[in-house]
């Protein structure tokens, strides 16, 4: 079997050297947003989305899992946030720390169930996983089925940080996805990173090494689902609402597409396939059901032509890791 | 109890479908070592293919039954041969990427042209009405569909381990390399059986026309569950695969009359069951 990515180089002063010139330049650039008129609300999701794929590229890039279930995360983590905000009140933070909190404890469960499984199966658990939450969150009266959750409060983070102005709100989540963003970075060039990277290439030989494989992939699961219920909590305070749409199966495929066109296994790949998506379904959105053609389009041309990805064919060509 | 057996119909009818559906999946993953995400649009061509050879050519549901897996058999033999070849020594994982993109393509097209509402197929006229069993009232068509996917099922795991050709499949399986050395055409062998697994949904897909509406979502959901089946049974064994298919399907009839609520998510946490107690899978080897 074939690795996914191939980028087995081990990781050199010169990669992380490269790495935090573009964190940094994509830093400022983000910054800048609010300056250029660009319409705030776009870029906001988009941020939550990058968040929600590098998360899952967590996993699948560094882990060798593919999760077609992270929706789970993204919508538990959304309605416990919008419920503790909406119906009990209370401050932002405390409504975002409802949602990680909840993401986690789901991550712990079903991480546990998947992980007993490899490779395709491990896909097919997290698929169904999630589709039971999702029959799940259709019945139970607190989501309120089709329509969902809706007028959310925005409120003050902190007590300080007014959250209905979107320039405020804007250099929150941002915040939020740089946060996020270093926390996986760090994770990925630690040394619980590394053993992770040898799991993907050859499991028996990590276990024959001594490593606990299944400790490490389910602390990894846990970690991604973690962060993805954190873009969660994120992206209600963005869209003020929470719906049945964000744990459907297709949410799942989407954070799959973008990480695949951004380029699997690479650091910034996740957010460049973020962006791309989103922009395209934006533009796109009055073409109805084409969306969803296009995309089955892009999957099947990234798949079979370029399988690299955005940043991943930038890599390759330049010979460095990104 | 009337009640009752209605359900435990409806149930085995649904069984019917999981076990078309998670065979062809289980050959399929045989020889191309691909799970195919498409079975389900692929299921919903199929009745796609009824409808139109109805409703355009006047073709009735006798010749579709044959007609729309060749057909649907044959696109997906293009499939294979255009795209799913290419990934042979890649990752298992792009092989569901890959189809999950083309089950997105086929279920946008046909969203497009007919919306998400169902389009009705007449049961045919031998088949309608229904026969009083004493303790129950049986549709015949139900009956039908019930004895028929069994027949067909049985049919393709007597093809696959009492034949010539099936031993060869198996060889295949274990070592195309050797095979090939044989003088067997693999390419060929792993087209066709493509061909096959996928003319298994489109038949699920015409049997299950006059039941359910054809609809281009039809078989977005349904492929979840068929996974989850396919998870609890496991690939290894095409009997397996079969009775599994069936029994969920009959413990999903048994929820939705003694409580209901469950019975969407029944299948999914009788998967999660599984996973804790025996993670193979009931009849599947380590994956």
């Amino acid at each position: 079997m074939s690795a996914l990515t191939d980028d087995t180089l081990p990781t050199s002063p010169r990669a992380i050297r490269d790495e935090m010139i573009v964190f940094a330049a994509m830093a400022v650039l983000l910054g800048m947003v609010p300056a250029t008129g660009i319409y705030p609300f776009f870029v906001m999701q988009a941020l939550c989305f990058a968040l929600l794929a590098c998360a899952f590229n967590l996993l699948i890039g560094y882990g060798g899992l593919l999760s077609f279930g992270h929706a789970m995360f993204l919508g538990t983590a959304g309605y416990i946030s919008a419920h503790a905000l909406k119906v009990w009140g209370v401050t932002p933070e405390l409504g975002i720390l409802a949602g990680v909190v909840g993401a986690a404890a789901l991550s712990v469960v079903t991480g546990f169930i998947s992980i007993r499984r490899q490779g395709i199966y491990f896909s097919m658990i997290t698929l169904a996983l999630s589709q039971l939450l999702y029959f799940i969150y259709l019945q139970t009266p607190f989501t309120h089925g089709e329509d969902g959750i809706q007028g959310i409060p925005q409120g003050h983070l902190f007590g300080v940080f007014n959250l209905t102005n979107p320039t405020v709100l804007y250099y929150v989540v941002l915040a939020g996805f740089l946060g996020g963003f270093l926390l996986i970075y760090r994770t990925i060039n630690s040394p619980f990173g590394e053993v992770l990277k040898a799991i993907r290439e050859n499991e028996p030989r990590a276990i024959s090494l001594g490593y606990k494989t299944d400790q490490y992939k389910l602390l990894a699961f846990i970690l991604s689902g973690t962060i993805a219920g954190f873009a969660g909590s994120l992206k209600v305070f963005v869209a003020q609402n929470a719906s049945l749409t964000d744990v459907h199966w297709t949410m799942s495929g989407e954070i799959v597409l973008m990480t695949l066109v951004g380029g699997l296994g690479t650091v910034f790949g996740p957010v460049v396939g973020a962006f791309v998506i989103i922009a395209m379904q934006q533009y796109l959105a009055g073409f109805g059901q084409w969306v969803t053609v296009i995309q089955g389009v892009i999957f099947v041309a990234c798949v079979l032509t370029f399988r690299r990805g955005v940043i991943g064919e930038i890599a390759h060509y330049f010979r460095r890791t990104l | 109890m009337q009640a009752l057996y209605a359900q435990l119909l409806v149930g085995l009818i649904n069984g019917s479908f999981y076990a078309l559906l998670s065979l062809g999946l289980a050959v399929i993953f045989g020889m191309l070592n691909i799970i195919n995400f498409a079975h389900g649009a692929l299921y919903m061509m199929g009745a796609f293919c009824a409808y139109f050879l109805l409703n355009v050519a006047g073709i009735g549901y006798w010749p579709a039954l044959i007609i729309a897996p060749i057909v649907v058999g044959i696109f997906g033999m293009i499939l294979e041969r255009t795209m799913l070849q290419w990934l042979a020594g890649l990752d298992h994982l792009y092989g569901l990427l890959l189809t999950f993109g083309i089950a997105l393509i086929v279920q946008g097209v046909f969203q497009n042209y007919f919306g998400s509402s169902g389009l009705p197929y007449a049961i045919p006229d031998e088949l309608k009405g229904g026969m009083n069993l004493g303790f129950m009232f049986l549709p015949i068509y139900r009956g039908w569909v019930v004895v028929f996917s069994l027949v067909v099922c049985i049919a393709t795991w007597y093809l696959i381990e009492k034949t010539r050709l099936g031993a060869n499949l198996r060889a295949a399986t274990e070592n195309p390399t050797l095979v090939r050395a044989f003088g067997i055409n693999v390419p060929r062998m792993i087209t066709l059986t493509y061909g096959l697994g996928v003319g298994l949904a489109a038949l699920a897909g015409v049997l299950s026309a006059p039941i359910n509406q054809v609809r281009p979502l039809m078989g977005a959901d349904l492929i979840i569950v068929v996974f989850a089946v396919v998870v609890i049974g496991g690939m290894g064994s095409i009997m397996g695969s079969i009775i599994t298919g069936f029994a969920l399907g009959v413990i999903e009839g048994l929820t939705k009359y003694f409580y209901p609520e469950a019975s969407n998510t029944v299948v999914f946490v009788l998967m999660v069951l599984v996973l804790l107690v025996k993670p193979t899978g009931l009849t599947g080897r380590a994956a």
